[in-house]
């Protein structure tokens, strides 16, 4: 096997025009060099600062492999914080959200940190006195992140230096999370519920890449959205709409639906399924809902922020979130075959109770370790990341609707059952994964 | 209602689970029931917080059926499972109110394939006779660890 870290040919040769190879799902190695390379090249969701409201409230985290604390320092800046005692290297927030007041306090020895990083206080600090201990890492406290970006309360971070700014790294691809703040009559969101967190023995990428691939969902989830549409259809006539078959039932849109929807591709392998539309566009309306968007928006703004129904974004590397219904999820790898996917949930300040309720039936039944829908996605991962030890051939293959002129388009709108999202976050990983 | 009866309707329950008779389990829940596993310690909340099930009968007769599936690919092998519970005790029984609550310790193992995953909790069946039969209005599964990240729970505990 050849040494990826050295070798940047071969590292390079990894990702053709249309396929892959396997060592990108399966090779320790690469998935070393994606934890230091790729997810400190880019821009890593991080969290929501709803999840941090006040001064001293934090919550822990990764990026890519390194442990982070997100932490709303005195001033009332969110902070990223390297979560690691700069003495021995011991975690210091240890719980997965909470306040630490005004310091972080160490529990191995007792070093004091302020809220942004710096060291306060050291007990019996004499025994450092003329030691040279001002001239080293350890004496500034705990590392910040050097590059976050709070935008709408959305927390970005990129660990490295240098590399496109937020702005550019993301660029239009923002408009989705516009699109989900704006839902709020006041434009504010705000955590709600509390986070699902659902274990996948398969490389992180595996999820991503389903994010925009519409020829599954018919095949793979015949057996969870299929059936309830049928047990659906033998209930009584005029029994009201249930709102999990609401939820269900487009899964099992034809081909047509899904080439309809459409995809768009932005630079940096990001993109989104559901330009025109798409499964989350025909929930019933909630009462009183949209009167109080245009209440606050006016008719015309009012319904052009609802009539944008996008499917998934993808925020590359491992992020996507859901506008229409206020879902997000993150992709944490933890090994090459091993990745923690978390689904978030969010209230629409100021809009009514039934849209969160709806929000969260949604992911307990499409992204829970107990969601049917779950199941059928996640049966099909293992399943992958087990047989791609196979020599038989080490591609895969994402070739669907392939132009060779795509190559020289960043921005594309184009059909939705296409792959090119998936080649769109492959071109993006070679970029991001090129050594320094 | 004497505690036997409820106690027997319990471990009758978990054994129609173990048995994979989901037919006859369904039969024991009430039109209105539900199956409740919250995602956080003391939730009291299913409709406003998240939790890991909050099932009406509609929506557990789907993962039933899916069970049963041809292309439930999930189930190739199918999973099996496993209940240990301890002596339920009637915390709650009000006959003119036609309202008992039990609770039980249990350890519960579902298996697929090589893996065998072990969950502990405890259980509060939220009981009432329905001509002549006892039915349950609720389950509520309440984990140890219902924080932690899972992989498939596909059967029901
Ligand atoms: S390791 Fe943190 S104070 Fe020593
Ligand atoms: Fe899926």
């Amino acid at each position: 096997m050849p040494d990826y870290r050295t070798d940047a040919g071969a590292l390079r040769a990894l990702v053709r025009e249309t396929e892959v190879h396997r060592d990108v799902y399966t090779d320790p190695g690469v998935f070393a060099l994606e934890m230091e390379r790729l997810f400190a090249n880019t821009w890593v969701y991080v969290g929501h600062a709803s999840q941090v409201a006040n001064a001293g409230d934090y919550a822990t985290t990764t990026i890519g492999a390194q442990p982070v604390v997100m932490v709303r320092d005195h001033t009332g800046v969110v902070r990223v914080l390297h979560n690691r005692c700069p003495h021995k290297g011991t975690k210091v927030a240890s719980e997965v959200c909470g306040n630490t007041g005004r310091l972080f306090r160490c529990p191995y020895h007792g070093w004091a940190f302020r809220t942004d990083g710096k060291l306060h206080s050291i007990p019996l600090k004499e025994g450092y006195d003329n030691t040279g201990i001002e001239a080293t890492a350890a004496a500034q406290g705990m590392a910040p992140v050097r590059h976050v970006r709070e935008y709408r309360e959305f927390v970005f971070a990129k660990i490295n230096d240098g590399g496109p700014d937020f702005e550019t790294y993301f660029g239009d691809a923002l408009s989705s999370i516009d699109n989900m703040v704006d839902r709020s009559p006041v434009g504010r969101l705000e955590v709600a519920g509390a986070v699902l967190r659902y274990m996948h023995r398969c490389n992180w990428k595996m999820l991503v890449e389903n994010l925009t691939d519409t020829c599954h969902p018919m095949i793979a989830h015949e057996s969870s959205a299929g059936t309830a549409t049928r047990l659906w259809k033998q209930q009584p006539e005029g029994t009201p709409r249930h709102p999990a078959v609401e939820i269900y039932a487009p899964f099992m849109s034809p081909y047509s639906f899904y080439e309809a929807m459409g995809i768009r591709i932005w630079p940096n392998g990001h993109g989104h399924t559901g330009v025109a539309g798409s499964i989350h566009s025909n929930y019933s309306a909630v009462p009183g809902y949209f009167d109080a968007m245009v209440a606050a928006y006016g008719e015309d703004r009012a319904k052009a922020i609802l009539d944008i129904n996008r499917h998934n974004t993808v925020y590359f590397p491992n992020m996507t979130l859901k506008g229409p219904i206020q879902t997000l999820r993150v992709f944490k790898p933890l090994a090459a075959h091993r990745t923690l996917v978390e689904s978030w949930t969010f209230r629409l300040v100021g809009a009514p109770d039934q849209l969160l309720e709806r929000t969260l039936m949604y992911s307990r039944l499409v992204n829970a370790p107990t969601s049917v829908v779950g199941h059928d996605d996640l049966e099909m991962y293992e399943r992958a990341q087990e047989s791609l030890h196979s020599d038989a051939n080490p591609w895969v293959n994402m070739q669907r609707l392939y132009d060779p002129a795509e190559r020289d388009q960043e921005t594309a709108v184009t059909n939705g059952t296409t792959e090119w999202q998936m080649r769109n976050q492959f071109r993006a990983w070679a970029k991001f994964m090129a050594p320094a | 209602m004497n505690a036997a009866d409820l106690i027997g309707f319990v471990v009758h329950e978990a054994r129609l689970i173990d048995e994979q008779r989901f037919e006859e389990w369904l039969d024991l829940f009430t039109e209105d029931g539900r199956y409740w596993m919250p995602l956080e310690m003391g939730q009291t909340d299913p409709v406003l917080q998240q939790s890991l099930f909050y099932d009406d009968k509609l929506l557990l007769r789907i993962r039933v059926e899916r069970l049963l599936g041809a292309r439930t690919f999930s189930q190739k092998p199918k999973s099996r499972c496993h209940h240990v519970l301890q002596t339920p005790v009637v915390d709650e029984s009000d006959a003119a109110a036609n309202r008992y609550v039990t609770y039980t310790p249990f350890h519960y193992v579902e298996s697929r394939l090589d893996e065998q995953t072990l969950y502990a909790g405890w259980s509060r069946h939220h009981l009432t006779m329905i001509d002549g039969a006892l039915r349950m209005k609720l389950k509520r599964v309440d984990l140890v660890n219902p924080d932690s990240a899972f992989g498939n729970i596909q059967l029901f505990m």
